[in-house]
């Protein structure tokens, strides 16, 4: 954060001076010099506490309850369970089975992007020739609807798709979409390919703010090219690796599109079902969004738990 | 973040060895010149990797019959055919889905333009109490997942408010984006104040400094905030597909997604029409960030996840 976004010091409101000071409408003295601030941002603070921050109490209190659907107007109680949904999240083998589902994900998942986006990006960052086509193709993906995608990945990965065509007798059987063990890892290489384009314009960003010093004196000492890349870069760009590792973890903990469409809605026999697909089954399709809503909590305290770790053991020691 | 991204400098010249000593240290990022081409090879299989499955999906949407072999990577005059368009047309209306698609994502993109602007504004301008607090709000709440707000906003707009298969609750939770109005707010930052203060001695209001002034000056900024905010209703899936059961009013991602996970069964070639779908869903976002590119760079998004 800049330190321009900090609030307004309250010497700041009277700034007509010293001996006007008395003079200061109620308005500017109670909302800051320029009230017309906050009519500007109202709609916005507005869409934030109405999109945000009242579904997030909203999830927690229902986590609390048997809540369900009832038809607009009726009025009916729903009955105060306690900790009952979170009981029940954490002794429903299909929770629990789709929470190792995500773990195998995020390990293969998160590591793979930050090494692959890093490495990419640099390599862009030193080339001269050809940069924009590059750039562009890598972030195609990104780009482009994942239900597009997945179109052309079960024509690839299927029982008689391409790959296993070209693998011949080292396909894979059951093939990789089919298979218990595959599939989980299949659906980590789709979703690190479609975004990594993302973490690379990231990593292009952080490599710009590495000093070209850094590189000469290394350069001096007898570095070459491969030390420089560990002793600089790496260093260099930890807090675009901080912000990377978070943002693959968060994205991939929402991962459903994915096992929705790639496996047919989680399996092989759940081995592929992810959380946010049984929020979806729990919630929408079987009525019961109070459980629903505890399994998304259980699931958020996870990642703030991965995200705390990942900051402390890989973000800045100072 | 105030420096381009397009840091283009001239390939140093092919030196002889004697001199090769000297280049690196005169340009330490410089490589070797068998590095130079391991670094194009390893870029080159990258761009492969990248761009074959798009380019699969348009002659697999081409294919009369789905050739999976090698041999069928290749165009083959033979096995040419339009036939998966119509067919997946007769399946999902291709150009209900666009509009619908449209109508979702010209809403979010005006709400984020309108109000987004206004925001970020009054976030790098303005003086104003609380100013500091919204601004950490528009950067938490890009990390809070939507899996935990999924239910609560299914239940508050599906049920209470009845916007069940209505293009307003499809747009409502996604009708300002955070990340444009940081985007809008670190080019506003970067207009200099003078400006400003020069304008409002002149008598001007702040509505008119902001249209006459203050938004001519950031028009790349709303460009690379536009698109960044198009991806997400024309991609986003699981929104759309909670809210919608009305076919008519689905978006093309969310017909599509049906049709790949019920119908596509009872088609003689389901993965062409699959294809063709994915080709026209596909084709819109990927022409218009060619074509706008430039606008589309690292250093711009820098400053929407980092403040």
């Amino acid at each position: 954060m800049t330190t321009t976004s900090a609030p307004p010091a309250a010497g700041t409101a009277p700034a007509a001076g010293p001996g006007r000071r008395h003079r200061a409408p109620i308005v500017q003295r109670v909302l800051g010099r320029n009230p017309l601030g906050w009519l500007f941002s109202a709609p916005y603070i507005v869409f934030v506490l109405v999109i945000y921050a009242f579904p997030l109490c909203f999830a927690v209190y229902m986590s609390f309850f048997d809540y369900f659907f009832a038809a607009p107007g009726a009025n009916v109680t729903q009955p105060f369970v306690g900790l009952d949904n979170y009981i029940q999240v954490f002794t429903d083998p299909q929770v629990l089975q789709s929470f190792v589902n995500v773990g195998i994900f995020l390990i293969i998942n998160v590591p793979l992007t930050v090494v692959l986006s890093l490495l990419l990006a640099s390599g862009l960052n030193s080339i001269t020739r050809f940069r924009t086509f590059l750039r562009t193709s890598y972030y195609v993906p990104y780009v482009t609807a994942s239900v597009a995608i997945i179109g052309v990945w079960l024509f690839l990965f299927g029982q008689n798709g391409l790959i296993n065509n070209i693998l011949g007798p080292l396909a894979p059987s059951p093939s990789w979409l089919s298979s218990p063990v595959l599939a989980m890892p299949t659906i980590a290489i789709y979703v690190t390919w479609k975004g990594l384009g993302f973490y690379i314009l990231l990593y292009l960003a952080a490599l710009q703010n590495v000093p070209t010093e850094l590189y000469e004196s290394a350069a001096t000492d007898g570095a070459g090219k491969v030390r420089q890349f560990f002793s600089v870069t790496v260093p260099g760009v930890r807090s675009a690796t901080v912000l990377v590792l978070l943002l693959a973890t968060i994205t991939g903990a929402n991962l459903f599109t994915e096992p929705y469409l790639l496996t047919g809605g989680g399996g092989p026999d759940g081995h592929s079902a992810s959380p946010v697909l049984l929020v979806y089954q729990q919630g929408i399709q079987q009525g019961h969004p109070g459980y629903a809503a505890a399994i998304g909590i259980v699931l958020v305290i996870g990642v703030l738990i991965i995200g705390w770790l990942q900051n402390r053991f890989v973000g800045e020691r100072d | 973040m105030t420096q381009t991204n397009q840091r283009m400098e001239p390939a140093p010249p092919p030196t002889r060895s004697p001199r090769r000593k000297r280049r690196d240290l005169a340009n330490p990022r410089g490589l070797s010149r068998g590095q130079a081409i391991v670094q194009g090879i390893v870029l080159t299989i990258g761009a492969i990797a990248f761009l074959f499955p798009f380019y699969y999906m348009v002659v697999g949407s081409l294919q009369t019959s789905p050739n999976t072999t090698i041999a069928g990577a290749f165009p083959n005059p033979a096995n040419l055919t339009l036939n998966n368009y119509v067919n997946i047309d007769s399946r999902i209306d291709l150009v209900q889905g666009l509009i619908n698609s449209g109508i979702f994502t010209g809403g979010v993109l005006l709400g984020t333009v309108v109000f987004g602007v206004l925001a970020g504004y009054a976030l790098a301008i303005l003086q104003w109490r609380g100013r500091g607090v919204t601004f950490a709000l528009a950067l938490l709440v890009q990390t809070i997942p939507f899996q935990l707000l999924m239910i609560p906003l299914y239940v508050l707009i599906a049920r209470s408010y009845g916007l069940a298969d209505n293009y307003l609750g499809m747009i409502l939770p996604f009708v300002i984006n955070s990340a444009a109005v940081l985007i809008f707010r670190q080019y506003f930052l970067q207009l200099p104040r003078e400006l400003f203060d020069a304008a409002r001695v002149d008598g001007a209001g702040e509505f008119r400094l902001l249209w006459r002034i203050a938004l001519p000056l950031v028009r790349p900024a709303l460009v690379t905030a536009l698109l960044l905010t198009f991806i997400g209703p024309w991609n986003e899936f699981l929104w759309p597909f909670l809210i919608t059961k009305d076919a008519s009013l689905q978006p093309l991602a969310v017909s599509l997604a049906n049709y790949i996970s019920n119908v596509s069964g009872s088609t003689a070639n389901p993965y062409g029409a699959i294809l063709a779908g994915a080709v026209v869903l596909a084709a819109p976002v990927v022409v218009l960030f060619i074509v706008f590119q430039r606008y589309f760079t690292s250093s711009d998004l820098g400053s929407s996840v980092k403040g």
